[in-house]
């Protein structure tokens, strides 16, 4: 997994709550048996004007204009401001996974669906939740000046406006080391296998129909 | 000794070890597997050269892309059929104690095969790379969804790292009325909590109205448990829980089956167990529902009209709802029975067993679908489903109804295989989520009953279940 230590990234503001993993990610593109490649796809339904299928040319599809990823001023965005609930619905990681191929490295909401937020980090994404005042603000700041970027420091937990005003952000020590450090999670939990060996015959003795 | 919660009991009976910080490894006994969440998995299993923990923990079938008719023509979108012949070969290669594959008897969707076969069973942890997961909580286990790394985790260490969720008791008393099910129980309470109600959270339902629920209908509410934002949903043990699951394939026999049911009897919140949540319906309060709008929150009673989003105090309700309205094609104060449908659909891992079935061909028994409905698919949750319902004659019912009866499989839920809405058309569907393009790009889905759902087919337009005859 890419490592997240420290970003100074340019935010694409979308205005709208609930955003579900169906939006992010539509169905037709969950056929493919890889982990890549569906970035182009981000938002399918949203961000072109056609219908899309995998296996398109999306370099030759007509752009929806008015999308949030579409306009000039969020070329090259980093860090996605979202509402409440972002990535409620379907748990499919393929959302994440489209996120961070097209180039976000973090995300800033309210709130974010239990699944969703789960799986950011697993894959090197950073999801940062803020009360909805300051979310607020920053869509009023992100409105307001176009260029207008955050520097998000992981190792402190703060985020930075570019007017030097500071927010801090919670996470577990453990996601945060995973971050920081690129960890691949599998192989940290393998370190842990006698205990795992060791829970498992005590519940074969306990409860043997459930080793049938 | 402490009062404890269903959910309290079930996680901390599951703890392998606990960090500082409150995050867990927490042990999982059944892992369900199916086509769309998985290659992902196992090809990174094969890259770092890891063997599955515990194969005996894997049941599998292939559910989200198989086609629902002509199966003698095998799936015909290639990249659907590579999803499911990578499945074949990667349970071949890894093993499984089960795997219903792609026309077999009990193949379907996986929420409907782990319980209908005994796989799921009271105290387990239950995962699976599907949202959906949270329907097994109705057999008082701890059941939720989690994407294809965890997967791969849980495979790899028969662990996931987790950390202890809240818990909300959602408690409805009382008795539900004529024509009220599961379905519009669940849609009740999501139009109640919102769908970040239950964010954080993992969520027991109790109260008289919920113990008088059928298993069945336990699993459509606990189903729907992540429309309300909780990834987890839980009904406690009782003797129906037993009665439904004894004598399935997997479940224990003879003298295990007693030990197992003496300990069943404890999965059950203690007497004065505190939640950090609660949240009270009146089963009397609660109509037949149909959603109005893309998310299942925008839902009202079948007798209520369209909501007008300029009544709405909060500036982004009062954007969502103005959107949601432009999408479905809606007017704000049309009253919900008069809105038409194009396509009724009665399946999905909600509403696609047996009772579901037999409710819906109670209310079409004897009539036919309304000339202005293009299509009704009714498509099973199993193969054993389906046959048992063919044993009964539901399919003929259906069939002289004008209704299609079709082969099992997630099918219009979420319309990855060839069954799906056309742009504009208006669904009544029994499935999960009425999310834009969620059936198809430019899709209207109104989630409703599958009571009203045929009533709907046959009248061509939303009715009252309580009033239709």
């Amino acid at each position: 997994m890419k490592a997240f230590t420290q970003l100074d990234g340019l935010v694409c503001a979308m205005d709208r709550a609930n955003v579900d993993t169906d939006a992010i990610i539509p169905k037709q593109f969950l056929k493919s048996i890889k982990r890549s490649g569906f970035g182009p796809n981000l938002f399918d339904e949203w961000r072109y004007l056609d219908h899309g299928e995998p296996g398109m040319d999306n370099s030759q599809r007509p752009l929806n204009p008015d999308f949030e990823l579409n306009l000039p001023r969020y070329q090259g965005a980093q860090i996605l401001l979202a509402r409440d609930n972002f990535g409620c619905g379907s748990s499919r990681e393929h959302a994440p996974w489209a996120i961070e191929d097209f180039g976000f490295r973090a995300l800033i909401a309210p709130s974010f669906a239990d699944i969703f937020f789960n799986n950011c980090f697993k894959n090197g994404l950073l999801p940062i939740v803020q009360p909805a005042d300051v979310v607020d603000q920053l869509f009023r700041e992100a409105a307001a000046c176009e260029g207008y970027r955050l520097n998000i420091d992981l190792a402190s937990q703060t985020i930075t406006t570019p007017s030097g005003q500071v927010f801090s952000f919670e996470i577990t020590e453990h996601r945060k080391a995973c971050l920081l450090n690129g960890w691949d999670e599998i192989g940290l939990t393998l370190r842990h296998a006698d205990e795992i060996r060791a829970f498992e015959e005590k519940r074969k003795l306990e409860q043997p129909w459930l080793f049938a | 000794m402490s009062c404890k919660t269903l959910y309290d009991k079930l996680w901390e009976s599951h703890i392998v070890r606990q960090e500082a910080d409150g995050t867990c490894l927490i042990y999982i006994d059944r892992h369900l597997v199916h086509e769309v969440t998985s290659p992902q998995a196992f090809e990174g299993l094969k890259l770092a050269g890891r063997q599955l923990w515990r194969k005996s923990s894997i049941v599998s079938t292939a559910d989200h892309n198989t086609p629902t008719n002509e199966w003698d023509k095998g799936i015909q979108d290639p990249i659907s059929r590579t999803q499911v012949e990578t499945l074949d070969a990667n349970i071949k290669e890894f093993g499984a104690l089960a795997y219903f594959p792609f026309k077999d008897i009990k193949q379907g969707i996986v929420h409907v095969v782990g319980p209908e076969n005994g796989a799921t069973l009271p105290g387990m942890t239950v995962v699976c790379g599907d949202s959906h997961t949270s329907t097994h909580g109705a057999f008082a286990a701890l059941a939720h969804g989690i994407g294809t790394s965890e997967v791969e985790h849980v495979m790899a260490t028969q662990t996931l790292v987790a950390k202890k969720s809240k818990a909300m008791l959602v408690r409805v008393d009382g008795e539900l009325g004529f024509g009220v099910t599961a379905k519009d129980v669940a849609l009740a309470i999501i139009g109640k909590i919102g769908t970040a109600g239950g964010t954080g959270y993992a969520i027991e339902f109790g109260g008289s109205a919920i113990r008088s629920l059928s298993i069945e209908g336990r699993m459509t509410l606990c189903n729907m448990a992540i429309e309300g934002g909780a990834r987890a949903g839980m009904v406690a043990f009782d003797e129906k829980t037993a009665e439904y699951l004894k004598g399935r394939e997997f479940a224990p026999k003879g003298e295990l089956w007693d030990k197992a049911v003496a300990y069943w009897n404890t999965l059950v919140s203690d007497e004065g167990a505190q939640f950090d949540a609660v949240v009270e319906l009146k089963a009397e309060d609660i109509a037949p529902q149909v959603t109005w709008g893309t998310s299942p929150e925008q839902v009202l009673p079948v007798t209520a009209v369209v909501p007008d989003p300029a009544e709405q105090a909060d500036p982004v309700k009062q954007g969502s709802y103005a959107r949601a309205l432009q999408y479905m094609g809606l007017q704000a104060n049309t009253p919900i029975t008069s809105i038409p449908v194009d396509k009724v659909f009665i399946g999905s891992c909600t509403n696609s067993r047996i009772e579901d079935l037999r409710a819906a061909a109670g209310v079409v028994k004897g009539k036919k679908k309304a000339d202005s409905v293009k299509q009704v698919l009714i498509v099973p949750g199993s193969g054993l489903v389906k046959r048992q319902a063919e044993e009964e004659g539901l399919d003929k019912i259906f069939i002289e109804a004008g209704f299609e009866w079709r082969e099992p499989g997630c099918s219009m839920c979420l319309a990855m295989n060839a069954d799906r809405l056309e742009p504009g058309e208006r669904c009544a569907s029994t499935s999960n989520r009425n999310f834009e393009g969620r059936q198809g790009q430019g899709g209207r889905t109104h989630l409703v009953s599958p009571e009203m759902a045929a009533a709907a087919a046959i009248a061509g337009h939303f009715v009252d279940i309580r009033t239709f005859a």
